[in-house]
């Protein structure tokens, strides 16, 4: 299972992910990444994983990284 | 091809590649700007912002490289592998030249540090990144200086364009209302 | 031959610094194999008293095979400032911890052991005590969240005092890049007495899924506040009757990331499982009693502020949201009638839990909304522009 992991202390809510993710991260009012799941590190189903590396290399603080955790 | 039409064809390169690379590279610095700023552009959004950032950037720097080896491989131009790297030895407009070499240092650091920059870490890659701002006006001003098309209107209308572009860049970035998402965000201190 | 201490006075009759007194009361300390000493803390089903309450043979294996020689660190920071514990630990038993530490430190070959005191903390047993033994004393920068794992080795790394991402475990990488344990010096201080006496001695106290003792701290409305050492597993209401609690309310269970128990419900026991109903876990042992004529809302609205200015500000959700909450809590406090604030508040908290490096909005959510379930009547009567605090008119608890 792969899972999309926000680095809080870069994170600052520029939005690049959520806009590359939608079904999986909406965006607070303050302009921060929300999963919708509900998990800490959303889990990202195999559709969305190029996706979600354009998304790891596109965050322009770096918050993003992507890795494999068993359930 | 005879002696004299490789050596203009690989003047002509040279010329080209250094005017689209100066083009690519204006666009890349109004494009990181705006990146910055975390404004969302329609149609493109912010990925596309800096997605296209990164393409103007990259292919510009592509075609710096392409700029130096034909002009290296131009008998005419007299240039020696030196002069690639070391700024202001060159036997033509040593000076003018000579900031085109220092540009290109400065793009070769900027580059490899960006492509590097999930290992080296947000703190290193700002900090290289802002030499950027030093690497544009030497671009433009070795072109000017040192180009050969300098003198020409379209040029001149060109390189205009180019500096105006980025001068209104720079001043929505200096601007209050610029509000970029906090890079410079403090942690608090503690007691 | 020494006789192993009794069923809930283990931990605070200490021999002070004097080495010598302290040999003479508890025995030598065993030298233990890293193998014996895993086996020991299996065995006694030990647990982190610093507030994870996470199992101490886990975390202590995770670092005793690392490739690199680990560093152990002990951590007194203190930085609830409800608890008291790990200063009058320090104080009158300080060759306890740092035995924990030296045991820990020869089983798995520790490049260093330090022990680390909070700001708080007065440090002159510790120091006195650590003369001569394998442990460095040194006391640092405080802060709320400075005592926090990650926040702790960051300071010993020489940075500010603040949480770095979780991702990387200090376990896998900490302290000059080495593995590191950080344990709580109360839980050390329990290791250092169950490698002399066993984990079957240190099972006769406290519950088969909880064992052995640990140290409460009481304070708020009560006659006698301080420091206790109980049985795990006891009832609230047996922990603080020796401490006279006077007209209570409700208890603060955990501290500032606790949750209220109701003074209806003193006969919960203080274990995991029945915490659980109440949103609440023993934590680091802090008991606040909150006395019936002090508004509970005030009081919250005043934590809820001291959380937010704790704020390391480093993630968004918790520096946006913390300073929210602290605000809208301030003004169901001063009794603005907006009927919106609760849900406002409770929005919030689920907002900034679970985003953010470290726990610091998860255990401010937690607070502020166990406040909301609690007191929901005297919320209600706010709203109505009444406060049913003897004391009249609603105000914050420090005006």
């Amino acid at each position: 299972m792969t899972r999309l992991h926000v680095d809080w202390t870069r994170c600052d809510g520029h939005g690049s992910c959520s806009e590359l993710l939608p079904e999986l991260l909406g965006v607070d009012e303050f302009g921060f990444p929300v999963s919708r799941s509900g998990e800490r590190d959303p889990a990202v189903p195999r559709r969305d994983r190029d996706t979600a590396r354009h998304a790891v290399r596109n965050c322009p603080l770096m918050a993003l990284r992507l890795y494999d955790a068993d359930g | 091809m005879s002696q004299a039409g490789l050596t203009s064809a690989f003047w002509a390169l040279g010329r080209g590649t250094g005017v689209v690379a100066l083009v690519l590279l204006t666009v890349s610095v109004v494009l990181g700007i705006v990146a910055r700023s975390g404004r969302r552009v329609p149609a493109v959004g912010r990925v596309g912002i800096s997605d296209l950032h990164r393409t103007a950037a990259l292919t510009g720097t592509g075609l710096v490289v392409a700029h130096l080896g034909s002009l290296l491989f131009d008998p005419y131009a007299q240039l020696r592998l030196v002069d690639l790297a070391v700024p202001f030895l060159a036997a033509y407009r040593p000076l003018w030249l000579g900031l085109g070499t220092l540009a290109v240092d400065v793009l070769a650091i900027v580059t490899v540090v960006s492509l590097l920059r999930h290992r080296v870490g947000p703190k290193t890659f700002r900090a290289v990144h802002w030499a950027t701002y030093a690497l544009w006006p030497m671009a433009l001003l070795h072109a000017l200086g040192s180009g050969t098309d300098a003198g020409t209107t379209w040029f001149r209308g060109l390189a205009v364009v180019c500096a105006g572009a980025v001068v209104a860049a720079i001043g929505w970035r200096l601007a209050p209302s610029y509000a970029g998402r906090g890079w410079t965000r403090q942690h608090r201190r503690p007691a | 031959m020494t006789t192993a201490p009794t069923l809930t006075r283990r931990l605070l009759d200490g021999a002070g610094t004097d080495h010598g007194a302290h040999l003479a009361r508890y025995g030598v300390l065993p030298r233990l194999s890293r193998d014996d000493l895993l086996a020991a803390l299996t065995d006694s089903g030990l647990t982190g008293r610093g507030g994870a309450g996470f199992p101490t043979a886990i975390k202590v294996r995770a670092v005793a095979y690392a490739p690199r020689r680990p560093v152990v660190i002990g951590n007194a920071m203190e930085s609830e400032p409800l608890s008291a514990k790990d200063a009058v630990l320090l104080g009158r038993n300080p060759h306890l911890v740092l035995d924990g530490l030296e045991t820990l430190a020869r089983a798995m070959r520790a490049r260093r052991a330090i022990l680390a005191l909070g700001p708080e903390v007065d440090p002159g047993a510790a120091f006195a005590a650590a003369r001569g033994r394998e442990v460095e004393v040194v006391q640092l920068e405080g802060g709320f969240v400075a005592g926090q794992e990650t926040a702790l080795v960051n300071q010993l790394n020489g940075r500010p005092a603040i949480p770095r991402d979780p991702f990387t475990r200090v376990t896998e990488a900490g302290v000059g890049g080495r593995a590191t344990l950080v344990l709580n010096a109360e839980t050390l201080a329990q290791l250092a007495l169950l490698v002399r006496y066993g984990a079957g001695w240190f099972r006769a106290a406290g519950t088969t899924e909880d064992p052995g003792t640990s140290l409460f701290t009481i304070s708020g409305s009560v006659g006698r506040p301080g420091v206790v050492e109980a049985e795990r597993g006891s009832s609230l209401r047996d922990v603080l009757d020796p401490a006279q609690p006077l007209r209570p309310s409700a208890v603060l269970v955990g501290g500032y990331h606790g949750a209220w128990v109701r003074t209806s419900d003193l006969d919960v026991r203080l274990t995991r499982r029945d915490l659980a109903a109440y949103g609440a876990s023993v934590g680091a042992g802090v008991l606040h009693v909150l006395g019936t004529d002090t508004c509970p809302i005030g009081f919250a609205a005043g934590v809820a502020e001291y959380l937010a200015s704790e704020s390391t500000r480093q993630c968004g959700p918790c520096l946006n949201g913390l300073p929210r909450m602290a605000t809208d809590l301030a003004r169901l406090a001063a009794g603005v009638r907006d009927h919106g604030l609760p849900a406002e508040v409770q929005r919030m908290s689920a907002l900034v839990t679970g985003r953010g490096a470290c726990a610091h909005p998860d255990g401010s959510a937690r607070f502020v909304a166990s406040t909301l379930d609690v007191f929901r009547d005297h919320v209600a009567a706010h709203l109505e522009g009444w406060c049913p605090t003897p004391t009249g008119r609603p105000r914050r608890s420090d005006s």
